[in-house]
C-alpha cells in the first residue's frame, strides 16, 4: 500500500538552525497521525513542508506516491486547519467555507449547499451568515475545520487546532475530531505539544525533539516503551532513572523509565523493599494524588489513587515496584 | 527592624496626586476634558465656518448692483448647471478621478512591497523616500515640474536623445488632453497632481496591507488559490479600506487645488480656480460658496458608494 505521506531524509534549515534534520516518516492512508513535541522541535515545520509553505533543503516528500518538491501549496490536494484558524475576516462563514469551491468555479448554489453540509458536519448549521469576528473561539475552530474538509482533501493537516480552547471545550473537540475522521476516512496529521491529546486521539504518534523524530509508534508503545530519556520525560511524565540507580536494581548500567502509577507507597518499614524515603510534596489531582518522594537524593514521582490513605508531607515511607515495571532505554555512562 | 509598609500608600504628590485619583475614580471626566479642545475646534471653528459658507451659497448676487442679496434662494446653485460651469465641474471631476486611479495603480505595488518585504532600516529608507517630496515647498515642486515638462525642458530632450521624439508629438497631438507642450496640457496637470499626491496614497495602502495577516495568504494558497487569485480574493478586499483612505486624499486634494492647474495646464479652469477668482476679483461670494459645496457633495456621494460596495467591510 502506498503511504499517504512519506518523508525520506527530509531536512529543513533556517540559516544555522536545523528545524528538521533527516526526518523519515510514513503516514498510512486513513490514519490519525499525531506529531508531538515541545515548541521548536520541528513538528510545525514538518507540517508546513507537507502543506507546501516551506521547501525542504534536502530529502524527498511524497503525497500518495507523488513527489511534491517544487509543487506550490495551491496545487496540493492537502488542506490545513491553522493554529489561529486564519479565517477571512471580509467573508461571512458560508463564503469562508465555500472559498476553495469558489476557486474551483463550483456554481454559487451548489457551493453554498456543500458549505452548509460541511457546517452541519461540524455542528454549526445556521451560522453561515455570520462574520468570523462574531464567533467564539470554539466556533471559529469549527469553521476552519469545515473550510478545510469541504473540498474532501487527500490529507488534512491540523496545526495545534485545539491549543487556544479551554480545557472542557478541548476535550469535547478531541472526541468530535476523532469521530469526524472516522466518518470522512481522510488521513489526519495532527500537530500538538500536548501529550495527553496526542495519546488519546492518534493511531500513531511521532515524538519530535530538536528537529529529529525520536520515536514513532502507537500511543501505548510511546507511553510504555519510550526509546529515550526525552520521550520518557516528555510523554507521560515518567520517572527517568539514572544508570547508577538502575544498576543497583537490575544490574545493568542503562537509563530507564518508571511510570509514577507503577510505584507502590507504603508506611515505613512495611513490605520487603529496602527503599525508604521522605515525602517532599503532594498534589491532589482528582482521581490520583501525586507524590514527590526523596530517596536518598533520587527524586521519584508516584501516583497514588486518592481513595487510598496517602501519607502526609514529611512522612517517611517505603516504596516498591515490580522489576518489570522498569523499562530499560539507552545505555549510559553516567 | 524595618517599618512595615502600610496596605494603602499615602498620597505624597499633593494636589496633582489628588487629581490623578479623581480621574482614576471618574474616567469619563478625563475623556470629557480631553474632548473639549477637539470639540471646540471641530465643532465651532471648523463646522461653524463650513455652515457659514453653506449659508452664503443660498444667497445670490444682484446682476445690476453686484451686491449680495441676503435672502434664501437656489438661484446660485442653478448657475452651476450653466454649460460653462458644468464643464468646469466635470473637468475637475475627471481629473480627480484620473489622478486617483493612477495613484492607486502606481502606489499599490510600492506599498505592497514595503509592507511585505521591507524590515528595519530598509523600512525607514522607504518612509523617508516616500515622504521626502513633502519636505520641500509645494510651490517649488510645481515650478520644478513646469521646467521639466516645458518644451525646452529635460523631458523633451530625453525623448529626443532616445529618438522617440515622434512619440511625444503623438501624445501632444491627442485631442483634449494634448497641447502645445506637456506643461501646457492636461497631461502635464495630471502628471504634476500625480506626483504631489502620490505619498498620500502610498502610506494608507502600506498600512492596510501590513495589517493583512500572513497566515491568511497561506490559508488562501492552501485552499487552492494561485497568487493572482489570492491577490484578487484576499489581499485586495482587505487592503481596500487603505485604498479608499488614500483615494479620499488624492481625490479631494485634486478637487480643491487651484495652484497646479494655474501653473501647469492649458488655461482651462478647475473648481479651485473658480472659487479663488469668484470670491476674490469677481466678488461673487455666493457662487464661490456654491462651487465649494460641489466637492463636499461629491466626497459624500463617493464615501456612501464606497460603503455600499463593501469597502469598509474589513474594518
Amino acid at each position: 500500500m502506498v503511504s499517504a505521506v512519506s518523508l525520506q531524509k527530509v531536512s529543513r534549515h533556517f540559516g544555522l538552525v536545523k528545524a528538521m534534520d533527516e526526518v523519515d516518516l510514513e503516514v498510512m492512508p486513513g490514519e490519525f497521525f499525531a506529531m508531538l513535541g515541545p515548541s521548536g522541535s520541528g513538528k510545525t515545520t514538518c507540517l508546513r513542508l507537507i502543506a507546501g509553505f516551506e521547501q525542504p533543503n534536502a530529502g524527498h516528500i511524497e503525497i500518495f506516491g507523488e513527489r511534491v518538491e517544487g509543487v506550490p501549496p495551491y496545487r496540493r490536494n492537502v488542506n490545513t486547519v491553522f493554529q489561529d484558524y486564519a479565517l477571512f475576516p471580509h467573508l461571512d462563514v458560508l463564503d469562508n467555507v465555500a472559498f476553495s469551491l469558489m476557486l474551483r468555479k463550483v456554481p454559487r448554489r451548489e457551493r453554498h449547499r456543500l458549505a452548509e453540509e460541511a457546517l452541519d458536519l461540524v455542528r454549526l448549521a445556521g451560522y453561515g451568515s455570520r462574520r468570523p469576528g462574531q464567533l467564539s473561539g470554539g466556533q471559529r475552530q469549527r469553521v476552519a475545520l469545515a473550510r478545510a474538509i469541504v473540498n474532501k482533501p487527500k490529507v488534512l493537516l491540523l496545526d495545534e487546532p485545539l491549543g487556544a480552547l479551554d480545557l472542557k471545550l478541548r476535550e469535547s473537540m478531541q472526541e468530535e475530531l476523532k469521530a469526524l475522521q472516522k466518518t470522512l476516512g481522510i488521513t489526519f496529521i495532527f500537530v500538538t505539544h500536548d501529550q495527553g491529546e496526542a495519546l488519546s486521539m492518534a493511531d500513531r504518534v511521532a515524538v519530535f525533539n530538536d528537529g529529529r523524530v525520536q520515536q514513532i509508534g502507537t500511543p501505548e508503545d510511546v507511553y510504555k516503551r519510550p526509546v529515550s530519556r526525552f520521550v520518557a520525560d516528555f510523554v507521560g511524565s515518567s520517572n527517568v532513572l539514572v544508570p547508577d540507580f538502575v544498576y543497583w536494581i537490575v544490574g545493568e548500567k542503562r537509563w530507564a523509565s518508571l511510570r509514577p502509577e507503577a510505584i507502590h507507597v507504603m508506611a515505613a518499614g512495611a513490605g520487603a523493599s529496602r527503599m525508604t524515603g521522605t515525602i517532599l510534596s503532594r498534589s491532589y489531582l482528582g482521581p490520583v494524588i501525586r507524590l514527590l518522594i526523596d530517596l536518598n537524593g533520587t527524586r521519584l514521582h508516584a501516583a497514588v489513587p486518592s481513595s487510598e490513605s496517602v501519607p502526609a508531607e514529611g512522612e517517611r515511607v517505603t516504596i516498591g515496584f515490580a522489576k518489570d515495571a522498569i523499562h530499560l532505554m539507552e545505555e549510559g555512562e553516567k | 527592624m524595618s517599618v512595615e509598609a502600610p496596605a494603602v500608600l499615602p498620597n505624597r504628590r499633593g494636589a496633582l496626586g489628588g487629581l490623578s485619583d479623581t480621574f482614576w475614580r471618574r474616567p469619563r471626566l478625563l475623556v470629557l476634558l480631553l474632548l473639549i479642545p477637539a470639540a471646540l475646534w471641530l465643532g465651532v471653528v471648523y463646522l461653524g465656518s463650513l455652515l457659514a459658507l453653506l449659508l452664503q451659497s443660498f444667497f445670490h448676487i444682484d446682476d445690476f448692483s453686484g451686491l449680495v442679496v441676503h435672502e434664501l434662494t437656489l438661484r446660485t446653485y442653478a448657475e452651476l448647471f450653466k454649460p460653462q460651469n458644468a464643464d468646469i465641474i466635470l473637468r475637475t471631476l475627471a481629473m480627480a478621478a484620473a489622478v486617483t486611479v493612477a495613484s492607486a495603480v502606481l502606489a499599490f505595488p510600492v506599498a505592497y512591497m514595503a509592507a511585505r518585504y521591507l524590515r528595519g532600516a530598509w523600512k525607514v529608507v522607504f518612509y523617508l523616500a516616500v515622504t521626502l517630496p513633502l519636505w520641500s515647498s509645494y510651490l517649488v515642486k510645481v515650478y520644478a515640474w513646469k521646467l521639466i515638462l516645458a518644451k525646452e525642458g529635460i523631458l523633451t530632450w530625453l525623448f529626443g536623445v532616445l529618438h522617440i521624439g515622434p512619440a511625444l508629438d503623438w501624445i501632444l497631438n491627442l485631442p483634449v488632453i494634448g497641447g502645445n507642450s506637456l506643461s501646457f496640457s492636461f497631461i502635464g496637470t495630471f502628471l504634476v497632481f500625480l506626483y504631489i499626491w502620490l505619498p498620500y496614497m502610498i502610506l494608507p495602502i502600506q498600512a492596510a496591507v501590513e495589517r493583512v495577516p500572513v497566515n491568511l495568504i497561506d490559508a488562501s494558497a492552501d485552499l487552492g488559490a494561485s497568487p493572482l487569485k489570492t491577490f484578487r480574493h484576499v489581499i485586495l478586499p482587505l487592503a481596500l479600506p487603505g485604498i479608499v483612505a488614500g483615494s479620499i486624499f488624492t481625490f479631494s486634494l485634486t478637487l480643491g487645488d487651484y495652484i497646479v492647474p494655474q501653473i501647469v495646464g492649458n488655461g482651462r479652469l478647475f473648481i479651485g480656480q473658480v472659487v479663488y477668482t469668484q470670491q476674490g476679483t469677481a466678488g461673487n461670494i455666493p457662487l464661490a460658496a456654491a462651487f465649494t459645496v460641489v466637492p463636499i457633495v461629491i466626497m459624500g456621494v463617493y464615501l456612501w458608494a464606497a460603503r455600499k460596495l463593501g469597502a469598509f467591510d474589513a474594518l
